[in-house]
């Protein structure tokens, strides 16, 4: 019977077919629920949370130079963190087959940019394949595997949003044990020494034209003759949009494998039809060889390289068709951004700091980057995870240099620190830095759907493990200022950043409470206690001022005709942020007084 | 041949779009169809805005669709009608949940939830179908079911009875569940003509 599954579910079932016994990953929208998948297969596969995306992508590589097949995934800009080994592994090739999946995020649904990670493989001379929906995620993966052994080359799985969250049927296999390839020691291939590394490069381009041979065969890259003068040639999801366009009234060129295009095939094709479209999401990766190679076609100047394309995009670019729709009354429509949740321990510690005067503070990225918006506006800047506590120090830097009286916060969250951040933190310790940098524990990564890290004591298959401690890592580093505190407690908060202020040179802030919605831990009922009983407005004390929706507690409400506020009890977890930000004590505890 | 319908689902997260939608999707498929569906994971915990789509018939290619092209819209929240009011075929069908839920610009006072939302839809579609599932759930006796209600509402309006709907619920939702989501399926489809 075929299953329902997601892209991701189905490259995840791809690999276990592919007989894969080691997977890493760093999670990250829309790739992270790969490894979840992988991860149940317990029994076969050795499934790991990684640190960060370089460790995932190393890890993976050594098992594949020990032998066995591997995977390492990651979101879009993940790759940009693993780009170090990737460019040397496009060197050095292989041993057991490597599968970097790339998931990218045209459309930017939860990522900071859209960049299109095909231009990776081309510029790391890896073999790049590019699946349209679920059963061709599963297909794919196992050819990926057949070839990275076959070519001595490490494959990039280059997913988009769209494939990896829509469900279609797929057909499963069985899983095929891989025999692990024996171990020997191979140095002219794997120390990449420059003598070594000169070596190397040839042998990569005599694979690439290798890889280009098999390109203009594999059945990865298939031709649809229909009864058209018209052809497009088209890779990924933009391939289903472009069915539903045209249906049988175009042939098509379904690029599978896309790096090395099969340009001989491109070409033959080309030629047997009179108008040649191109219809590729994100950049003209494809366009752009093909124009290098004389093929006149018609790509970006018509269709958008911004944002995720759809079949009506597409129909309106290329056939001009205008598609009716009903009127829309945009005073009916109030925006709902995404906002911390009611409970959320990030809420005290953002709502105590944005009182702070004359700071700058530099974010990172999670669920408290959420800490930005309004009503709490308590961050300045959000880049790259790890970069709060390096673009701090930089800052902090530059302003006592030039006599400027600002102090920097930096805030960080605890998978983010332990991603990249802890080396900004070793930067600030051995330069010297002055900033006050805070660790927003909530005891799991939160912003990707709770997944286990190196400070929640638990591995992504549920095991107990080593638990990082914080005070002791950071003290390790060099910071002589360290305290750990409830973000809950707004006075405990407004103490440590007060002393932190007070303090001549850099400190650690690390507020420790779980997430709102972390399911506990023996150990969390131990340390945090019971849920205590919710809040409410005592409604003869209230006068009205709304302080307490200054917090940006989503159970908050304002009645605008009673002048009150209200506290939706379906809603609220009794954090007692509000209560504390009461100055007329007019919020209570449900059940007390 | 079937041509392919387009169900758009709209709400808030935690409202319970995604199981919703599975229910859907497994009831479809049971019934012969090929099916995609899609949906954007990520902020959907976070209180933000949240569609999920499904679309289904003889052979579906795109997991998605652009404005214009839903046979049908679901809004589990009122306000998100208005959001997602264009993706409606202008001779589709709209399903509203009478049902608000205020977002942070409302709750920080910065904005007012809008008035007047399901009479300007009806103004637009005429197949506009308005059910409060929030008292049926709790009529109920659980305001989890709101989401099974919909569902309901929404079978009816698509005229897919037909389908073992029992043997889905039984396939979706947890064995103690079972019952009480029979019957919220039910209900919502008796607030369809
Ligand atoms: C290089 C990179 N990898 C992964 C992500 C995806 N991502 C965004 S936030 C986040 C986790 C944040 O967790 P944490 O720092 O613990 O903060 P929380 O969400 O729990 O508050 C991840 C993995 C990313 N944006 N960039």
């Amino acid at each position: 019977m075929k299953k329902f599954l997601t892209g991701n579910e189905a490259v995840a079932r791809g690999a276990y077919e592919s007989g894969v016994t080691y997977a890493a990953a760093y999670p990250g929208t829309p790739s992270t629920e790969i490894l979840e998948n992988i991860a149940l297969y317990k029994e076969d596969i050795v499934a790991e949370w990684a640190p960060n995306e370089k460790v995932a992508l190393e890890s993976a590589f050594g098992a594949s130079i020990a032998g066995a097949r591997s995977l390492a995934a990651m979101k879009h800009v993940g790759v940009n963190v693993a780009a170090d080994p990737l460019f040397t592994l496009g060197y050095t090739g292989v041993t057991g087959g490597l599968v970097l999946v790339s998931a990218d995020d045209p459309g930017c649904h939860s990522s900071q940019n859209e960049q299109d990670n095909r231009y990776y493989a081309k510029f790391a001379k890896m073999a790049c394949i590019e699946p349209s929906d679920s059963q061709e995620s599963l297909d794919f993966v196992k050819e990926a595997y057949r070839i990275s052994e076959e070519f001595d080359v490490a494959v990039l799985f280059r997913m988009t949003t769209r494939v990896c969250h829509s469900k279609g049927l797929v057909e499963e296999g069985v899983r095929e044990e891989f025999e692990i390839i024996p171990y020997v020691k191979q140095p002219k291939k794997y120390i990449v020494a420059p003598a070594n590394a000169r070596l190397l490069h040839p042998v990569v381009e005599d694979r690439l034209k290798k890889l280009e041979a098999y390109s203009n065969n594999t059945f990865l890259n298939r031709i649809e003759w229909n009864d058209s003068k018209i052809g497009i040639v088209t890779s990924g999801v933009a391939y289903t949009y472009a069915k539903e366009v045209f249906g049988d009234n175009a042939n098509y060129l379904k690029i599978g494998f896309s790096y090395p295009l099969p340009m001989d095939k491109i070409k033959e094709f080309a030629g047997r039809v009179e108008t040649l479209y191109v219809i590729e999401e994100l950049e003209p990766f494809m366009e752009e060889q093909m124009k290098v190679n004389g093929i006149q076609c018609i790509g970006k100047d018509k269709i958008p390289n911004v944002g995720e394309l759809n079949p009506d995009i597409i129909a309106h670019a290329l056939l001009g068709k205008e598609i009716e729709t009903v009127k829309v009354d945009e005073s009916k429509i109030v925006g709902r951004p995404p906002t911390l949740c009611a409970g959320c321990p990030h809420r005290g510690f953002f709502y105590q700091l944005s009182k702070k005067k004359n700071v700058m503070i530099t974010g990172d990225i999670g669920c408290y980057t959420l800490g930005s918006a309004e009503p709490l506006n308590a961050i300045d800047t959000v880049i790259c995870m790890g970069a709060s506590i390096s673009m701090g120090h930089g800052a902090q830097k530059a302003f006592a240099k030039n006599g400027v009286d600002i102090r920097v916060v930096s805030v960080i969250g605890d998978s983010t620190f332990m991603h990249t951040g802890i080396n900004s933190l070793i930067d600030v310790a051995y330069n010297k830095g002055n900033t006050v940098n805070v660790i927003l524990d909530n005891r799991i990564t939160a912003m990707t759907g709770h997944q286990q890290n190196p400070g929640t004591g638990f591995t992504v298959q549920g095991e107990p493990t080593n638990q990082i401690n914080f005070e002791n890592l950071v003290e390790a580093i060099g910071i002589k200022h360290v305290v750990t505190v409830n973000p809950l407690k707004l006075d405990e908060v407004d103490k440590a950043l007060e002393d932190a202020f007070n303090f001549d040179g850099p400190s650690v802030i690390i507020t420790r409470w779980p997430c709102a919605l972390k399911k506990y831990s023996q150990q969390d009922i131990e340390e945090f206690g019971p849920i205590s009983s919710k809040c409410h407005v005592v409604e003869d004390k209230c006068k009205g001022c709304r302080i307490c929706t200054k917090t940006g507690c989503p159970s908050i409400s304002f009645d605008v005709t009673k002048k009150k506020a209200f506290i939706d009890p379906n809603q609220c977890v009794g954090c007692e942020v509000c209560l504390q930000s009461c100055p007329f004590d007019a919020i209570e505890k449900v059940g007390e007084k | 041949m079937a041509e392919v319908k387009n169900i758009l689902l709209s709400g808030v997260g935690g409202q319970g779009i995604i199981l919703a939608s599975k229910i859907l999707a497994t009831g479809l498929i049971n019934a012969g169809y090929d099916v995609k569906m899609s949906e954007v994971h990520g902020m959907a915990q976070r209180g933000g805005s949240v569609t999920t789509q499904v679309r289904f018939g003889d052979k579906v290619y795109s997991p998605i669709i652009g404005k214009g092209q839903a046979d049908i819209l679901v809004s589990f929240e009122t306000m998100e009608t208005s959001r997602w009011l264009d993706f409606v075929k202008p001779d589709g069908k709209v399903v509203i949940n009478d049902y608000r839920l205020a977002s942070a610009p409302i709750l920080i006072g910065t904005s007012n939830y809008p008035e007047g939302v399901i009479e300007f839809v009806k103004e637009q579609i005429d197949d506009t179908i308005v059910l409060n599932a929030a008292e049926l759930a709790n009529k109920l006796g659980n305001i989890k079911t709101m989401n099974v209600i919909i569902v309901g509402a929404l079978i009816k309006a698509l005229e897919l009875e037909e389908i073992d709907w029992d043997q889905v619920i039984k396939e979706t939702v947890k064995a103690k569940f079972v019952d009480m989501n029979i019957e919220a399926l039910k209900l919502g489809m008796n607030q369809v003509k």
